[in-house]
Formats: structure tokens, sequence, C-alpha cells
């Protein structure tokens, strides 16, 4: 006789099937194949650093975080790329401490996920940066076919140990090279990857495919990267026109060091990037800019961790400044 | 109206005691310490706690002079208090402070020149340093000599300690040094950060968080002494 109850639920009524889990879990994936890469260019010590990193985050999330964070898998997120930003030969303590950091202090601190204002695997890559300046800039060469099993430094030093000299070969970035004795690096070796630097800024090749598989799904903004990469493009082939032997062509500067890692997966950062289409175009140009400005005329051979913890700082205030309008509102000064 | 103001103030040290309790010395000397300790407690002069605090050696050279500077302060202060108009009494004590710290830059001019060269400017900065002013306004400018000079000696201390924890573990893992004393041996990788400007923040917020996890633990378990002695109470 009764009807069944009728079932009333707010909206919205329906869902796209995308939940933080399920993106964060699909960015993990896609960074699978980059570790792949790294440990075929760099041998046995990519996995160890990746995963001291990734320890590391897990293990600060698991006992800072509150119950039931790790699952989201933004932990293993961050000590993933963490994990890819450091050279082979680091010490595995450091990428410990280097993880650790990121979540406790780069994320926890401020809330945990969503709440914080920088990417916490550069914050945590900025620590390590400032604190152990030597073993971060120790850059070890691609080992050929029959090296490939050596580890790439002293990876097991004790923890609060330095790093002892290992047999390694070292050798500078193709940033470093550009910047401090004018020597390009074929180009050729930039898209692969066979070229020294940290494990995940050697094939941009790939990094461009598995971040374009993120931008398929729209997992994240490709305005991002696309504005970084078109200013970065534009400003630097006027450079190269107006003084060649002073700046590298365009191309060198996409494909060298960090840019590619930094733009497809440190930029995008969900919680870190701006809200608006159009903040996006204008954090990627800011990015791109301060990259530039950085490389060319700073101190240091590369400059993406800073440019983008920079703008980081600035998207509160690019989100305020792009918030669309409301149809059928009249605009109100900011601020007021 | 100002003397209503200047009781506002007062509450760090000078205010009313409260009834039953009296003042004695010691507490006058230890409240410092610990439980109104300048820069664990009160968070004043913050700034000398970040910047010179990358060395023992600095720490303590540091905490010496606004010991010294403090104490005179506090002694002059208490005694001139009665000369000094109201109006223009913040205006007397920076001219007294601002004396000793003369004195004070002087002395470790010519004493410890390399630790005056490496302070740089906060040694002038005492000056301005809010835990000396806000001595003299909150105790010494109010209060007997003797209990001053008490009241200053404590907080001098506890200016001390604070920079001295600040200091060793800044240094010690900094530099893998306690005093310039090697701690580690050679294979000591140092963490530079701790001797640059954010190691100072980073530490500072450890040393506070500790002391505010240790006196929230000592407050809970006071307040559950105190249901446990009502239930008691109410029992008998």
């Amino acid at each position: 006789m009764s009807a069944p109850p009728l079932l009333v639920t707010a909206s919205p009524h329906v869902g796209a099937g995308d939940s933080t889990p399920k993106i964060m879990w699909n960015v993990v994936a896609s960074l699978v194949p980059v570790v792949l890469a790294a440990t075929w260019f760099f041998g046995p010590s990519v996995p160890l650093v990746v995963g001291a990193a990734l320890v590391g985050a897990v293990g600060a999330e698991r006992a800072f975080g509150r119950r039931g964070t790790l699952a989201d898998g933004s932990a293993v997120i961050t000590g993933l790329l963490l994990g890819l930003t450091l050279p082979a030969g680091l010490p595995l303590w450091m990428a410990f401490v280097g993880g650790a950091f990121s979540i406790a202090i780069g994320k926890l601190i401020f809330g945990g996920l969503g709440q914080n204002v920088f990417n916490p695997a550069l914050l945590g890559r900025a620590f390590l940066q400032a604190s152990f300046p030597v073993a971060l800039t120790t850059w070890p060469l691609p080992g050929t076919a029959e090296t490939w099993w050596a580890l790439r430094g002293d990876n097991f030093a004790l923890p609060f140990a330095s790093a002892r000299v290992a047999d390694t070969l070292t050798g500078a970035t193709p940033l470093g090279r550009m910047k401090f004795e004018h020597q390009p690096t074929a180009l050729w070796d930039l898209v692969l990857g066979t070229t020294t630097g940290s494990l995940g800024e050697t094939s941009a090749l790939l990094i461009l495919l598995c971040g374009g598989y993120l931008a398929l799904r729209n997992y994240l903004n490709w305005r991002i990267p696309a504005s970084l990469f078109a200013t970065v493009a534009v400003v630097e082939t006027l450079l190269h026109a107006l003084a060649p032997a002073r700046f590298p062509d365009a191309l060198f500067m996409l494909f060298s060091g960090g840019l590619m890692l930094g733009a497809m997966y440190m930029a995008t950062d969900l919680v870190t990037s701006p809200v608006t289409n159009l903040g996006c175009w204008i954090f990627g140009a800011g990015i791109g800019v301060l990259v530039l400005v950085i490389r060319l005329w700073g101190g240091l051979a590369e400059g993406v961790m800073y440019a983008i913890l920079i703008m980081n700082a600035l998207v509160p205030f690019l989100n305020r400044w792009t918030q669309p309008r409301l149809f059928g509102t009249t605009r109100i000064a900011p601020g007021r | 109206m100002s003397d209503e103001l200047s009781h506002l103030h007062c509450g760090a040290g000078g205010g009313p005691v409260l009834p039953g309790r009296t003042v004695t010395a010691q507490m006058d000397l230890l409240k410092g310490l610990w439980r109104e300790n300048p820069v664990l407690i009160q968070l004043l002069g913050l700034c000398p706690t970040l910047a010179v605090t990358n060395s023992v050696a600095n720490s303590v050279v540091m905490a010496g002079a606004t010991f010294f500077v403090l104490v005179g302060s506090s002694l002059l202060v208490s005694l001139l208090k009665r000369f000094v108009p109201n109006e223009v009494r913040i205006t007397s004590y920076i001219l007294i402070i601002a004396t000793f710290v003369s004195v004070a830059e002087m002395g470790l001019q010519a004493l410890v020149p390399e630790i005056h060269k490496a302070l740089g400017a906060f040694v002038a900065l005492i000056v301005v340093n809010c835990i000396i002013l806000g001595r003299q306004e909150a105790f010494a400018g109010r209060n007997p000599v003797g209990r001053s000079v008490l009241d200053a000696v404590g907080m001098g201390i506890g200016f001390t300690i604070a920079l001295l924890l600040m200091g060793s573990v800044r240094e010690i893992l900094g530099s893998g040094t306690f005093l310039g004393v090697s701690l580690f041996g050679p294979g000591f990788e140092p963490w530079v950060i701790m001797v640059l400007p954010p190691g100072g923040f980073f530490t500072l917020a450890f040393v506070l968080l500790t002391v505010a996890w240790a006196r929230q633990r000592r407050a809970a378990r006071a307040a559950a002494a105190g249901r446990d002695a009502a239930v008691a109470r109410r029992a008998a």
C-alpha cells in the first residue's frame, strides 16, 4: 500500500566520477614511466633515492597527518616528485629528511591537503638545497651498459654523515655548462634525456608524454604549461635574435633543466595553482619570465624551483584579481 | 588618564599581587627564568633571538650585553622614578637605556672585536629591545630598587637561557660544533640552513612548540589534580 520513500538529496545530482584519490593515483601512475626512465639512465641509485624520499613523505603523513589521509595518494605524489628533483648520488638519509620536511612543514603545518601555499615537493627540495648545497649539486653522468649496476654516489652514507667521494663520474648539467662554460648540448640529448641532471629533469620527451596524458584527462590545467612554454619560447627567441652569443636559443631553454618536470607536474599542482583560467595563463607566464631571469641573470644555473615557489605565493592574489563577474552583476572594486 | 593606561600595561610583572600570596625576592628573581621568560613565554625580543643566535659564542655575547643593559637601566630607572615626570617617562627610559648600550657597545668593541663585528648592528639595536623597555615600563618604574634589580637579573638570565638554547641547536646542527669545538669529527654533514636566517625561524618555532606543549601538559595535569582533590573533599 505505501509508496516507496522518495529520496531527496542535495545537488549535485550527477557526479563526474572524479575524486581526489582518483586524480592523485592517476598522477602517481603517470609518474611511474618517468621513474623507470630515470632508472634506465642512472641505474639502481634511482629507486633508492626516490624510495627514500617516498618513505620520508609517507612516514610524515602517517605520523602527523589525520587518520586516513594516506589513502588519497597526495603524500605519495609529493615523495615521488621530490625524489625526481634530486641527483642520483644523494645520500638516502638526505632524501628521507627532504621527504619528511615536504609533508610535515610543507603541507601538514598549513592544515593538510588543500591548505598549503607552496608546492610541498619543491619546498622540500628548497630546504635540502639550502641545507646541503654540495650534495644537491653533485650530478653523476648517466651510466653506460657495463656500469649500469654501480651506485651513482655514496647513497648509503650514514645519517648526518656527509657523502664520501665515490668512484663516479660527475659533470655539470647542460644549463651549468651553458652558463659557466658556454658549452652547448645537443638538442636531441636534451629531448631524450641522456644528459646529467636530477632524476626527473633529463627526459623531456617522456615527461611531455606523461603530462600530456594528465592534460587529456583534464587532471591538470593545460593552460599553465602552455603559457609557460609560450612565454619562455617567445622571450628567449627575442633575446637570442638580439644577442645570439649571449643567450642560447629557445629550444635549449625549453628542453634543458627541470623546466618540463616543473611545468607539467609542479606548477600544475591542483592546490597551489590558480583556480581561474585567466589566472592560470598569468601564473604560467610569470613562472616563464622568472625562470628566464634566474637562469640568464641570476647566480644559479637553474631557476624553475624558485620561480614556481615565488609564483605560488602570488596565487591568492591571482585568484582574487581574475575572478569572473557573475552574470547580471556589476563590477565591484576588489578589496572593497 | 596616562596613569590608567600604564596600569593596563603592567600585567607582565608589576601588576597587583594576588591576595594571599606574598611577593618574595625569590619570586622576583625566578619568574623571569621560566614562568614569565621574556622570549619563550612573553615572546619579546625576538629580533636578536632570530638574528644573532647562529653560534653559541654570538648568543652568549649578545645575552651578556643585554643582561648588562637590562640590569643597569632597571637600577637607574628605579632610582630616578620619583624625578621622572610621567609624560616623558618613555623618553627618559630610552635615554638611560641608550647610555648603557653605548657602554656595552664600546666594551665589546674593545674586548671581543671579532664577535662585535659578527653581531653588527644588533648590539646598537639593544636600545629598542622591547624586553628592556618592557621591564622599565612594567616593573622598574613602579617598584623599589632592590626588587627592580632582582627582576632585571631574572629576566636577563631568562633571555640568556633562550638565546643559549637557540644558539646551541643552531650551531650543533648547522656547523657540527659547540663554541667552535668540533663535536662529530670531519665526517659530519652540516645542515647549512640552520645557521642561515630560515634556520633561526625553524629553531624558534620548534622551541616555542616544545614550550607550549610542556605548559599545556602541566596545566592539564594541574587541572586533573584539582579535580581529584575536589572529588576527595566531597567524598570526605
